[in-house]
């Protein structure tokens, strides 16, 4: 689960971190008012969406008076912000945080995040503030200082202290990195966090280290201990369709194509797709019902796809182990009587009594194609689509 | 031989009373795995599936010499069932629970290094199919009926296209000697070169199929570790084509973070290793039946 920029910031300052003065505000009255309140004479606003880029995409922008920045406000909300991450649909902007604006003496870039080799948390840092991390591992991975933190004892100072005097912080500056690199190791460990970026991480011309941008994502296993994480979550930010999905506890990603897909198991549902594009076709989601693919979970499945507009063409693949193929082939016909599917439908049964079930299928009424293996659902959907 | 079960290994269920685990359990049992009790805390005196129930695993593994475990825990409780299974002296404990926090299973893997080599419990999942090896013993919830006896290994992070391999490979009268599901999670208990350095040494293994997918390292350790060390023929499927970056897609471990995770960066560096690709996953049991021809294995 991702959060916002001003939600991450606030958590990292509870832990120690120290980040510019600002607000979080709904309106360009609202924004003047929060400007006058910050003080200074410069102001940062800042389209609140999850991505990075923002920048770039004109989400961010510098103003040098109240009046600016309720300008500025006027003309980010409620507008879809495009980034390089959002995919061409973009995403809403509804909050906008302000904030004054830092002297900036050096950006620093500083990361958390699992290490799946070592099975640690690896602090990630550089000297190359501002640039994306997969940038720097191109352009200067001399720079990449990398830290493997024992997760028994947790971070040590000596650890913290080594990375900042890697990143060429000045002497007297050395233990309030320290700290702010430590704050953000609690935050990632006492919450649950599977991804913690400072970028930038900057020391200002006031001698102060700051955290300029942030971004968290958390672990969606652990929510059921994280109230007050799980209560961050900005249904905005997401796809609708996902959105119904996950509420509903399935597996779905949207995608770009046009062959909606509804299979048990994620490993079987990624070679569904792979299968699909192999047979020159393209997949609209990714979905997978979970290992029992019992009829209700089947008939949400319907539904789900069905509210897709880009879906020309469905395909069921379901290997049933336990729960054999005719139960499943009853769901199925069970599903179809309550929900009209107006697109060719491919299905494609293996597993425990496959013959069963392609019986019950086809005794039914409804109207689809049978295949028989991975390859022949997928040729046969490709074909469907005419 | 099989590979970490056979026909007496003694298996105790954890959370054995409540409805997931009865239901594996009675599984297990009909397919002829020799279940001894479980454990349920606060249980403990109960019989259940005419099977004792005890309330620690210490006390199941004194009464019952039980050395190896199937964890039905849920998500919540789960990372301490299997600590506490590490430290009853249990051998190998396989953790079906699906959603078991990152952080938790951190916090085992560091737990578990405090025991001795000898000593040190093997953890297979979480979020996994389990074990089986045909004929002989399920340790797991797949259908049982699926997989022939055989002598290919199967080792694969998704329980369905494990079966989907199984089914390919019996329609072609191939058989297993065990099959692994090392499950989906980003941080999990066994790797894929754990359990492929298991099937190398193991004398009836002649092949290993490893399906494989997007995010991690691990399909690659694998295939360095097949190119230094192993004698026997691998072959891999990746699945994830057609995976967006940075999505997860279903597993939680399954995402592409970084070079080398996405499903045509491990194929790649899976060919230099020398393992032989199946190109699609409906040629899975197909790719391994060549290979065997050609290794003159079959």
């Amino acid at each position: 689960m991702d959060i916002h920029e001003y939600q991450a910031k606030k958590i990292l300052s509870d832990f120690g971190v120290k980040i510019p003065t600002g607000g979080i505000v709904y309106s360009p009255e609202n924004a003047e008012n929060k400007a006058r309140e910050i003080g200074g004479s410069k102001w940062v606003v800042k389209a609140q969406v999850h991505s990075g880029a923002r920048g770039k995409a004109g989400g961010i922008i510098i103003c040098n008076s109240p009046l600016e920045v309720a300008d500025a406000t006027d003309k980010l909300l409620g507008k879809k912000l495009i980034t390089n991450q959002t995919g061409p649909e973009g995403k809403i902007i509804n909050r906008i945080y302000i904030e004054e604006a830092t002297d900036i003496k050096h950006e620093l870039y500083l990361g958390l995040v699992f290490d799946r080799s070592s099975e640690s948390i690896m602090v990630v840092a550089s000297t190359e503030g501002g640039m994306s991390v997969e940038e720097i591992s191109k352009e200067k991975p001399e720079t990449i200082i990398r830290s493997k933190i024992e997760v028994a004892v947790g971070i040590q100072q000596f650890q913290a202290r080594e990375i900042a005097f890697g990143l060429g912080i000045e002497s007297k500056l050395i233990s309030r990195a320290a700290n702010t690199i430590i704050g953000c190791y609690k935050a990632f460990s006492e919450l649950d966090a599977t991804m913690v970026e400072v970028n930038p991480l900057v020391v200002s011309h006031q001698d102060e280290i700051l955290a300029l941008d942030c971004k968290m994502s958390f672990d969606n296993n652990a929510m059921f201990r994280r109230d007050e994480i799980a209560e961050l979550r900005d249904k905005t930010q997401e796809n609708s369709n996902e959105v119904y999905a996950s509420d509903r506890g399935m597996n779905y990603v949207s995608l770009d194509g046009n062959i909606g897909n509804i299979i048990n198991g994620a490993g079987l549902a990624m070679a569904s797709m792979d299968m699909i594009k192999l047979a020159g076709g393209e997949p609209a989601n990714f979905l997978d019902v979970g290992g029992g693919a019992t009829p209700e979970k089947i008939v949400k499945a319907f539904k789900l796809i069905s509210m897709d507009t880009k879906v020309k063409v469905i395909l069921v693949n379901i290997f049933a182990g336990i729960n054999r193929c005719d139960w499943v082939a009853e769901g199925i016909v069970q599903a179809l009587s309550k929900i009209e599917i107006k697109h060719p439908l491919v299905i494609r049964l293996a597993g425990t009594n496959v013959e069963k079930g392609n019986e019950i299928l086809k005794k039914s009424n409804i109207n689809y194609i049978e295949a028989s293996t991975l390859e022949d659902a997928a040729n046969k959907a490709v074909k469907a689509l005419g | 031989m099989s590979i970490i079960i056979h026909k007496n290994t003694k298996i105790l269920v954890q959370g054995f009373t409540g409805k997931i685990g009865s239901f594996h359990a009675e599984e297990m049992i009909k397919y002829g795995s020799n279940v001894v009790g479980g454990v349920t805390p606060g249980k403990g005196g109960m019989t259940h599936l005419n099977l004792p129930v005890f309330n620690t695993v210490k006390e199941a593994v004194d009464q019952t010499g039980a050395s190896t475990s199937i964890l039905f825990v849920p998500p919540a409780f789960a990372a301490d069932s299997a600590m506490e299974a590490a430290d009853a002296g249990i051998k190998t404990c396989v953790a079906i629970t699906d959603g078991i926090p990152s952080h938790d299973m951190v916090k085992i893997k560091r737990y578990m290094k405090r025991y001795p080599k000898d000593k040190k419990m093997g953890l297979v999942g979480p979020n996994c199919a389990g074990i089986i090896s045909p004929g002989k013993s399920m340790l797991g919830i797949m259908p049982g009926h699926i997989y022939k006896e055989g002598k290919i290994g199967i080792v694969s992070r998704s329980g369905t296209l494990g079966y989907e391999a199984a089914q390919q490979l019996k329609d072609l009268e191939i058989g297993v000697s065990t099959s692994v599901g090392i499950g989906g999670d980003p941080i999990n208990g066994s790797s894929f070169r754990d359990i492929i350095e298991k099937f190398e040494n193991d004398d009836e293994t002649i092949a290993v199929l490893m399906i494989g997918e997007i995010g991690g390292p691990q399909e690659v350790e694998a295939g360095q570790f097949a190119k230094e060390n192993m004698s026997k023929p691998v072959i891999a499927y990746i699945a994830g084509l057609t995976a967006p970056k940075g999505r997860v897609m279903g597993h939680a471990g399954a995402i592409v973070s970084a070079y080398g995770e996405s499903a045509i960066e491990k194929v790649e560096l899976l060919k230099e290793c020398g393992v032989t690709i199946s190109k699609n996953p409906s040629v899975m049991g197909e790719t391994v039946k060549k290979v065997l021809v050609e290794n003159n294995l079959n």
